[in-house]
């Protein structure tokens, strides 16, 4: 898959492919294009040449280039933001229920005539909410409003926000950027156990190699939009290629 | 075809549209820097036509002579009006810095009709007649069946004013703070860029424009009254848009264009619809084109 | 800060002033008579004016950067009057009751002309819950708001003079034909930014107006339609007073209709998606949120309130022609609702009802009226931008894992 903007390509040919169950890791220095990569997933950008398939859980193939973001969120790829991008003015469930939205169905006519299966969906979104931010371990901040959440608990929100529109693969967009060593390390028993519960598949971005080490099942790397290895964080780690491109040339030797 | 018609037409064009640039380029400088569609700007160009023609009538009672008057009835048009546009931003939009989009706009509107009403109120409802300011010149008498000499002096007018505003934002300290808020406004704060005054000058230089325009276009048509800035607006923001917003010389370039495309369709096709046929090009190149013409296309950061 | 620094300051503020309103105020030409007027005493008013209003705005200026710094520091907002009567049960119910009574006697205890004002700021009621959809909860600012509202009246004064329809038959005609030009408009419109958005809507109205300006066959040109006939009831004679109430009653109903439902849609599902959509577009559609179909259903909503009433302002005044959809009509319901407070039922009420009954009673300041709107757009923006009844928002309160209720 490629992604040009006017003469920067910006993403080059990436080949990467993710197996169910699998946490995969997608690194490199910044400005290498992972952020692009995720963005052309998700539909926000459409990009210029290659192929996205999903094979979801029910079984057949769909390719999704060019999609809306809102029909690939549907089609169960959720994601995080870089920058945290959650909705400040609302609660921290309410944010979650928008998560739901997409799995909802009622509509103006529920809205203003508020039939039974109406009310009743709408509290069964409630408590659906409700389960994942237990999950997440955000259930005491259940009516705060977002934006007074420590730095944290926002990032976990993000999280809990995609897991709600039942995702089968998670894009999280360097999830533990800013935290502290413990919140990271919460964060990975989190992720470890999000993949048992929720079965789901993670593709993340992250600078932590720590937490990607010792996440992920295999890592790719980029560096100028191009892939430049890929394996076991093991082989990952001793490579040479690697190496160069996160610390310059004379290292190498 | 007519050749002499056509020829009119394309002239009358090329002057409609140099009003219209000088009119749009304080509605692309200010988004360039601010990001605000300055709705009352189309007011601050009426200001100045009012301004214009009080002091024009003043100084011929007075008894100054005609290029007198032309000379000081602008200077004080463009001072006046740059007065207003930096009052303008320091009351309606200085206040709302970093507050919503939507704030900020419906402010503007609130100033647009403000200035409106004042000038109704304080001044008059009617149709104010508009001296001939600019002399004919007696050496183009021959041609001036083509174009006039007052033609002459807009078109020429509008260049000189493109051609020193591009070399004030390419070669001075000031055009370049504008060049750095405009791309980025903290990042220019931190490297020591006073944002404030760009912001100021940035409304004062189109503010002045829109008054040179202002004087010209109201002595070449004859009168003003007090809602001129409403369609002079639309129209001036419709040339911006068209060339790209934020782009000085999309700003020339969409102008042109409009006032070209306007006049060969009120000549050749209708002249009824001739207000609803700058609203349709809006709307049309707004969901088509939405960059403009020379406009460079922005992708969201995300 | 010294009290002689704020008086050299407010001194240097008004003799800004006097210079910059010195031509408009001071000098009136008369280029017919060729006559020069000067008016010194504006000058005067100006200066003293200015003077004492740099005090107030700069004291105002301070408090709302206090107010600021308060809210970083934790404090939240604090509960206006009104919605401390809203959550307080035992006040609410009884003031509900009495306002209900008050509403329906009233037509009764005033003369016509009064009854007929109340009409009117009903309908303001209406207009402006219809754009505070659009503009206070979805955050789309829509200056051709007007244009729906033509489609209205026209629906309802052409299928009448044509066919003979009704009231009655008309009115949710003129519903759902505001509800397609809504989708027809919107359609193409969503896709721009806020700010285009506003200049397009602005455009697409006055459009609307120019054409049935111009196209005389269809509309009937700049002199409109008259003898639009009032609503009957199963062929009643009403006297003139009668049918003044029955109007009344019919627009009460109808925005206490409007009430209900926007409410409820405020708090569904579709209420929650405008919300998020307004904070963050690219997030909310990241997260399943089709966006242009939620725009699209806030604008399509919108548009069938203004439709409604445009039903009903045809069937009120019996005569239409289009300056009476001007931008400046729309900008009128855009005040309502930014003075009100956006995004607030209860302010949108009071904005329609101070907006309209004030002018009416201030008559002899008519004349000012656009000013002063000018004016309190531009106050309400820097210094109140929430509107008269701020919006705190109702949020969905979760209260536990069992209940799973409001």
């Amino acid at each position: 898959m490629s992604m040009d903007f006017g003469g920067l390509r910006a993403v080059d040919r990436l080949d990467l492919m993710i197996h169910r169950g699998e946490i995969v890791a997608l690194i490199g220095p910044n400005g290498a294009g992972k952020t692009t990569f995720f963005n052309c997933i998700t539909g926000l950008y459409t990009p210029t040449e290659g192929d996205i398939h999903i094979h979801p859980p029910g079984g057949g193939s769909k390719r999704i280039n060019g999609l809306k973001p809102n029909r690939v969120t549907e089609l169960g790829l959720a994601r995080t933001f870089q920058n945290i991008r959650l909705f400040q003015q609302m609660t921290v469930l309410e944010n979650v229920m928008i998560g739901r939205h997409c799995r909802l169905r009622s509509g103006i006519a529920g809205a203003v005539f508020r039939p039974p299966h109406t009310v009743s969906e709408e509290r069964q979104a409630a408590m659906d909410s409700y389960r994942i931010l237990e999950k997440i371990g955000l259930e005491s901040f259940v009516n705060d409003l977002a934006k007074n959440l420590p730095y944290g608990a926002q990032r976990r929100l993000e999280i809990a926000r995609a897991l709600a529109t039942e995702p089968f693969l998670l894009l999280l967009d360097e999830p533990a950027a800013g935290m502290n060593p413990h919140e990271t390390h919460e964060l990975d028993q989190l992720i470890l156990r999000l993949r048992e519960t929720e079965n789901v598949s993670i593709l993340l971005i992250e600078h932590d190699m720590k937490l990607v080490m010792s996440l992920s099942d295999r890592i790719y790397v980029m560096d100028y939009g191009r892939k430049i290895a890929e394996g076991a964080p093991g082989r990952i780690k001793n490579d040479p290629v690697v190496i160069k491109a996160y610390l310059g040339e004379e290292y190498v030797a | 075809m007519d050749l002499q018609y056509f020829a009119e037409l394309f002239l009358g064009g090329l002057t409609r549209g140099s009003i219209y640039a000088l009119i749009a380029l304080g509605y692309t400088m200010v988004y360039g820097i601010i990001e605000l569609i300055n709705f009352a700007h189309g007011e601050i160009y009426m200001i100045g036509a009012f301004t214009g023609l009080i002091v024009a009538t003043v100084l011929t009672f007075a008894g100054f002579p005609t290029l007198a008057v032309l000379v000081l009835a602008s200077v004080a048009a463009v001072v006046y009006s740059s007065c207003y546009g930096f009052t303008m931003e320091k009351i309606a939009y200085k206040p709302l810095r970093g507050a919503p989009r939507l704030s900020v706009l419906i402010s503007a509107i609130g100033m647009s009709l403000f200035l409106q009403n004042y000038v109704l109120l304080a001044q008059t409802s009617d149709f104010l007649p508009f001296p001939s300011l600019v002399p004919d010149l007696a050496f183009w008498e021959p041609y001036a069946h083509i174009i006039s000499s007052q033609e002459i002096v807009i078109i020429s007018v509008t260049a000189t004013v493109m051609v020193l505003l591009n070399l004030l934002i390419k070669f001075t300290r000031m055009g370049k703070a504008m060049r750095a808020t405009s791309q980025d406004r903290e990042m220019a704060m931190l490297t020591g860029v006073d944002v404030n005054r760009v912001i100021s000058v940035t409304f004062v230089i189109g503010s002045a424009t829109a008054a040179l325009g202002a004087v010209l276009i109201a002595s070449h048509i004859g009168q003003i009254n007090f809602y001129i800035g409403f369609i002079a607006g639309i129209k001036a923001f419709v040339a911006a848009v068209l060339g790209g917003i934020g782009s000085v010389p999309g700003a020339v370039v969409g102008a042109l264009v409009l006032g070209w495309t306007e006049s060969f369709f009120t000549g050749y096709i209708s002249s009824d619809y001739e207000d609803v046929f700058a609203f349709i090009f809006l709307v049309v190149i707004l969901i088509f084109k939405p960059s403009g013409i020379l406009g460079r296309s922005e992708t969201q950061k995300v | 800060m010294t009290p002689l620094i704020e008086i050299r300051k407010s001194v240097l503020v008004s003799i800004w002033f006097m210079f910059l309103t010195f031509p408009i105020m001071v000098i009136r030409v008369n280029t017919v008579e060729n006559v020069v007027e000067w008016r010194w005493h504006n000058m005067i008013a100006i200066g003293a004016g200015s003077f004492l209003l740099s005090f107030v705005w700069r004291y105002m200026i301070r408090r709302k950067e206090q107010g600021i710094r308060r809210q970083r520091e934790g404090a939240g907002p604090r509960l206006s009057i009104f919605q401390r009567i809203g959550q307080e049960r035992r006040i609410f119910l009884p003031a509900l009751t009495l306002l209900a009574v008050a509403v329906v006697v009233f037509p009764f205890l005033v003369s016509m002309y009064q009854v007929n004002i109340m009409t009117t700021a009903f309908m303001y009621i209406m207009l402006g819950l219809g754009l505070n959809i659009v503009v206070g909860v979805a955050g789309l600012l829509d200056l051709g708001y007007v244009a729906f509202y033509a489609v209205g009246a026209y629906t309802y004064a052409l299928l009448n003079h044509h066919f003979g329809l009704n009231f009655w038959v008309c009115l949710p005609i003129g519903a759902a034909l505001g509800a397609g030009f809504g989708i027809l408009l919107g359609f193409p419109v969503l896709r721009l930014r806020g700010d285009y958005l506003a200049i397009v809507t602005l455009g697409f109205g006055e459009i609307i107006r120019l054409v049935l300006e111009n196209w005389n066959e269809f509309s009937f040109g700049p002199s409109g339609i008259s003898n639009i006939p009032r609503p009957g009831l199963f062929g009643v004679a009403f006297s003139l007073e009668a049918h003044a109430r029955y109007i009344y009653f019919i627009v009460v109903a109808l925005a206490v209709f409007t009430i209900f439902m926007v409410n409820r849609l405020q708090n569904s599902r579709i209420g929650r998606a405008w919300l998020a959509l307004r904070e963050d577009e690219i997030a909310c559609q990241a997260m399943g949120v089709d966006k242009t179909r939620t725009k699209l259903t806030a604008f399509a909503l919108g548009a069938t309130w203004a439709g409604l009433a445009g039903v009903i302002f045809a069937a009120k005044t019996t005569f239409i022609n289009p300056a009476s959809f001007t931008i400046w009509e729309s900008i009128n319901i855009l005040c309502i609702v930014v003075l009100g407070g956006m995004g607030s039922i209860t302010g949108v009420v009071l904005g329609a009802l101070v907006l309209v009954l004030l002018p009416e009673y201030l008559r002899a300041f008519a004349e000012y009226r656009i000013l002063t709107f000018g004016v309190v757009l531009v106050l309400m923006m820097v210094f109140r931008p929430g509107g008269i009844v701020s919006n705190v928002r109702r949020t969905y309160q979760f209260e536990g894992p069992d209940s799973g209720d409001k």
